[in-house]
């Protein structure tokens, strides 16, 4: 058997340009990733590279420019599919990120399967973007949202989530990875709960894509969403995963081109998924940069990417564990790369402008997940977030700058 | 800390920050108003009396970084025995200050010069203003929750 190469975090990080760059004198360290993620050299070319050769509107024009517009398009869409384990790339839906992928699941699926007294089961550890659209159909439909309870440690209470399951709930829609804490939910015990009842299951995948090895089908799931640039892919692209037969049944979400195949004004007929859900001209080199982000991840081994940021993650939670008053908020079982934390006596957004003044970036305030903070009786936290070019010595670096605030702010 | 920071964190307001002055609900009040801000989730409440066309007493509670409390604290010292029009002028003395458009103006502004700082951090200027806009809002009388955003 060949030994698998040892992580190589020098040539990880000389793929990503931006690490060069100098903050007030120094290297940046960068542990802001749960927010979005840096890009290396291999995404960033193949964006350029469409521009440079193959560019133009996709889908119809019968030039070569459009032609190979739309093969580096549907060639991604490919290479997504595979990334995720869907059975077809047909499955496969370009959206902005997670937010709209949950907004086109909420409001389609939501307008198809919701009726009055139905109940819709998240979870308290939501960020926005899986409880607004919600929000937004079940008062549009007379449905009702519900949320199962968070421990102490930030794990899914799983007896409170079963309890508020019933014959109502029509769909269930959890966060795989927390955005705020980390934990990693139970996706395959929520599957087979959620399954029992006959409810769609959707899941947030934002802050798993970039951690965990993604198989769609494996995971029991109806939907997923993801966001390109949280995985090391460009803003403004992700993926929306629908099993077929369900993208078939529900209606659009938005109306356009491209999402048809014939329009009169005496009634419209739709295309077939995916283009029946990619209304208009869509983000034509994301999809690209994105499957790029793929094949750089892919090369370097998602568990071996999951690997080495366990490491730095638990060495940054010993560290951080010898700084007096520092409490770690979220202390699941199952955590990937995000440690988030308050500190006695000061206010975690000052503690942020000070880490931001020795070239550390982290991510203070309520990461969009209010109920969360309120769970946990805190108005903010500060977050330290890994990816898979972060190092020991940038946690060095944070708990130095944790060091420097105390001073500061404690007499 | 180095000099940029001892810039935004001036003495004045670390002191306010670890020891506010004014802090707590006041029975006597006849003005209140609520400031929020969603980006970090700071709250305060202000509480004023007013009489004679003049604030007689102005405190505060609520929950936020160092500046905001800090300059919540400081505005209760400032704006007691304003007149309402002048204390208006002074809210729109600092805001101007800390946005960048004014130089701080020892003469109008006295000791809330020390926020001066703010001005070279865009993310803080609201941490800043917070208490101010609620200020106005409470002397207006609107009656709404302030939000910076």
């Amino acid at each position: 058997m060949i030994a698998a190469p040892a992580y190589d975090l020098e040539k990880v990080r000389a793929d990503f340009p931006i690490l060069s760059e100098e903050v007030r004198g120094q290297r940046i360290a960068y542990l802001d990733n749960a927010a979005s993620s840096q890009k290396p050299r291999a995404v960033l070319d193949a964006v350029d590279h469409v521009y440079e050769t193959g560019y133009a509107n996709i889908h119809r024009g019968v030039h070569v420019l459009s032609e190979r517009a739309t093969e580096h398009y549907e060639r991604s869409r490919r290479r997504m599919a595979k990334f995720i384990g869907a059975q077809s790339a047909d499955e496969v839906i370009f959206v902005r990120g997670t937010t709209e992928g949950l907004n086109l699941v909420a409001s389609s699926l939501g307008r198809y399967a919701l009726r009055e007294g139905d109940e819709v089961l998240l979870t308290g550890m939501e960020h926005h973007s899986n409880i607004v659209p919600w929000q937004m159909v079940t008062d549009l439909t007379g449905a009702k949202v519900l949320a199962a309870p968070v421990t102490d440690r930030g794990e899914l209470d799983m007896d409170g989530f079963a309890a508020l399951l019933s014959d109502r709930t029509r769909i269930v829609s959890v966060v795989h990875v927390s955005n705020a804490l980390g934990t990693v939910n139970p996706v395959d015990e929520i599957a087979r709960l959620a399954k029992e009842r006959g409810a769609y299951l959707v899941l947030d995948g934002a802050q798993a894509a970039p951690h965990l090895k993604l198989d769609v089908q494996e995971l029991g799931c109806d939907f997923y969403c993801l966001s390109g640039h949280k995985m090391y892919g460009p803003s403004g692209i992700g993926v929306l995963w629908g099993k077929k037969r369900l993208l078939e049944a529900i209606p659009p979400y938005q109306g356009g081109g491209e999402m048809i195949r014939t329009v009169s004004f005496e009634g419209t007929t739709y295309a077939e998924p995916p283009a029946k859900f990619e209304a208009g001209t869509p983000n034509i080199a994301g999809p690209v940069g994105l499957a790029a982000a793929a094949d750089y991840l892919d090369g370097l081994g998602i568990p071996e990417v999951a690997e080495h940021e366990a490491r730095v993650r638990e060495y940054a939670e010993s560290r951080l564990s010898e700084i007096p008053g520092l409490r770690v908020v979220g202390t699941a079982r199952e955590k990937a790369a995000v440690v988030s934390f308050v500190v006695d006596g000061v206010h975690p957004h000052d503690l942020g402008t000070v880490l931001d003044q020795e070239g550390v970036a982290v991510r203070t305030g309520h990461h969009c997940t209010q109920p969360l903070m309120e769970r946990f009786g805190v108005p903010a936290t500060a977050r330290a977030s890994f990816g898979l070019y972060n190092t020991e010595a940038e946690v060095d670096r944070l708990a130095a700058g944790l060091r420097t605030a105390l001073e500061v702010f404690r007499p | 800390m180095n000099d940029a920071l001892r810039d935004l964190y001036r003495e004045v307001i670390l002191d306010h920050s670890r020891r506010p002055r004014n802090y707590g609900a006041m029975d006597a009040a006849n003005r209140q108003s609520d400031g929020f801000n969603p980006l970090c989730g700071d709250r305060l409440r202000l509480f004023l009396l007013v009489e004679d066309g003049a604030v007689r007493q102005a405190s505060f509670v609520g929950d936020g970084c160092a500046i905001s409390t800090a300059s919540a604290s400081l505005l209760t010292e400032a704006a007691r025995g304003l007149p309402e029009e002048e204390a208006l002028e002074l809210v729109e003395n600092f805001r101007g200050m800390v946005a960048g458009e004014s130089e701080p103006d020892g003469e109008s502004l006295g000791k809330l010069t020390v926020f001066a700082g703010v001005r070279d951090y865009p993310t803080r200027v609201k941490c800043a203003t917070l208490a101010w806009h609620t200020l106005r809002a409470a002397i207006e009388q609107s009656g709404e929750t302030v939000k910076t955003e």
